[in-house]
């Protein structure tokens, strides 16, 4: 990364941080989407390739919303517990970019490592009809992408994957440490 | 109550920050796909543009994903012409002062939730400026330094060519100044270049 000065050629810093009265048309958003949709497309071989560009995208998204949320929402202050920065996303995150809560947030009966998020009808996939010889794309990879970065960068490493099931299921498996962590806080 | 007529006209809104964040993301990846000059040229000969004056204009600006973002702006104001057309009730217009209105007052307001100002007419009514106070695609963006050839909107140029197209307009569109690159305000230019002749469907000739 290069160290540069904004030299007041942008007045970025000086913005204030409270949310933008614009609102654009979802009409816009999804014509966009498909665009960048089916660019993705144009450069890879599979649906995996595909879904994996998706996310990449949704990374940069992810990354830059959460310290403009944080300092919005939280008051600067970020979450230490997986349970609060899970419900940050259900909450704070999901509201921010699609205007309503997520529908749910479930942890696996079998593994403490994993969780859901699900969303019956994401506005990501509003637009899309999936082709039947490629079943499994879920565009909402996207969406997966925001997630795993916003995790991330909180010091929650994780995988977020996609799944279609009772509508669109991102499955959150956090590292093993991040659990361990977690459970030490507990402890004390 | 007539829930048919209502889900015409209601066109659904949501936050602008996904909007321009997804738009970043999106100019980011080009700007690393297309870092290396050579592929850059590839992927230009396999893109067929329909208006060779942006053309021109843009293999001198020299910046690829500015290039892209142009042609995906054009292949979305193909489309985006037709939900227009569905939502509002414009019709034909008669003039190109009447398609300036149209696009600011109806259009960026309808898709942005902006109103530019239509200003500085060509003596001659073929051409003016929209200046956009405040433009949704670059809220969080700021240019690099080795980025500063990029035209970051260049979407819009696109939307609105492709969308005059499918109404037989064939026009050019450029941004003059913009507000990432220091200027202080954005305009984009507009120049009507011909109306574009039905083509009668082969068989009818």
């Amino acid at each position: 990364m290069e160290v540069r000065f904004t030299r007041g050629k942008s007045a970025i810093l000086e913005r204030s941080l409270t949310r933008p009265k614009t609102e654009v048309s979802v009409s816009a958003f999804a014509l966009l989407f498909s665009e960048m949709v089916q660019y993705c497309q144009s450069r890879v071989y599979s649906v995996s390739e595909l879904q994996a560009r998706l996310a990449d995208m949704g990374q940069g998204v992810g990354a830059s919303l959460l310290d403009v949320l944080v300092m919005r929402e939280k008051n600067g202050k970020r979450e230490t517990k997986v349970l609060n920065i899970l419900l940050f996303i259900k909450v704070n995150v999901w509201k921010s970019l699609f205007g309503k809560e997520a529908d749910k947030l479930e942890q696996a009966n079998d593994d403490d490592k994993t969780y859901y998020i699900i969303e019956k009808e994401p506005l990501i996939n509003a637009y899309i009809s999936v082709p039947k010889e490629n079943s499994t794309l879920n565009c909402a990879a996207f969406t997966g992408g925001i997630v795993e970065a916003i995790l991330t960068h909180s010091g929650f490493p994780a995988k977020v994957t996609v799944h279609w099931h009772k509508g669109t299921t991102l499955m959150i498996k956090f590292d093993e440490a991040v659990i361990a962590r977690d459970k030490s806080l507990d402890g004390r | 109550m007539s829930r048919q007529s209502n889900r015409a006209t209601d066109s659904k809104k949501m936050n602008s920050e996904l909007f321009t964040l997804t738009y970043g993301a999106l100019v980011t990846q080009l700007c690393k796909d297309y870092e290396n000059d050579e592929e850059v040229n590839k992927q230009l000969d396999k893109i067929k543009f329909t208006s060779h004056v942006v053309l021109h204009r843009f293999f001198q600006e020299g910046c690829a994903a500015g290039k892209i973002t142009n042609k995906m702006g054009y292949n979305i104001g193909v489309r985006l012409i037709e939900d227009f057309l569905a939502r509002s009730s414009v019709g034909r217009c008669h003039d190109f002062r009447e398609t300036a209105d149209v696009i600011a007052k109806v259009a960026f307001k309808m898709y942005l939730g902006i109103t530019p100002s239509v200003t500085n007419w060509s003596p001659a009514g073929d051409e003016f400026s929209l200046i956009l106070e405040s433009n949704p695609l670059v809220d969080f963006v700021e240019l690099p330094d080795n980025h500063s050839n990029l035209v970051y909107s260049s979407l819009l140029c696109g939307v609105l060519r492709g969308a005059l197209e499918m109404v037989q307009m064939a026009v050019d569109v450029r941004f003059a100044q913009d507000t990432l690159r220091g200027d202080s305000v954005t305009e984009i230019r507009m120049k009507f270049i011909k109306r574009i002749e039905e083509n009668l469907p082969a068989g009818d000739e």
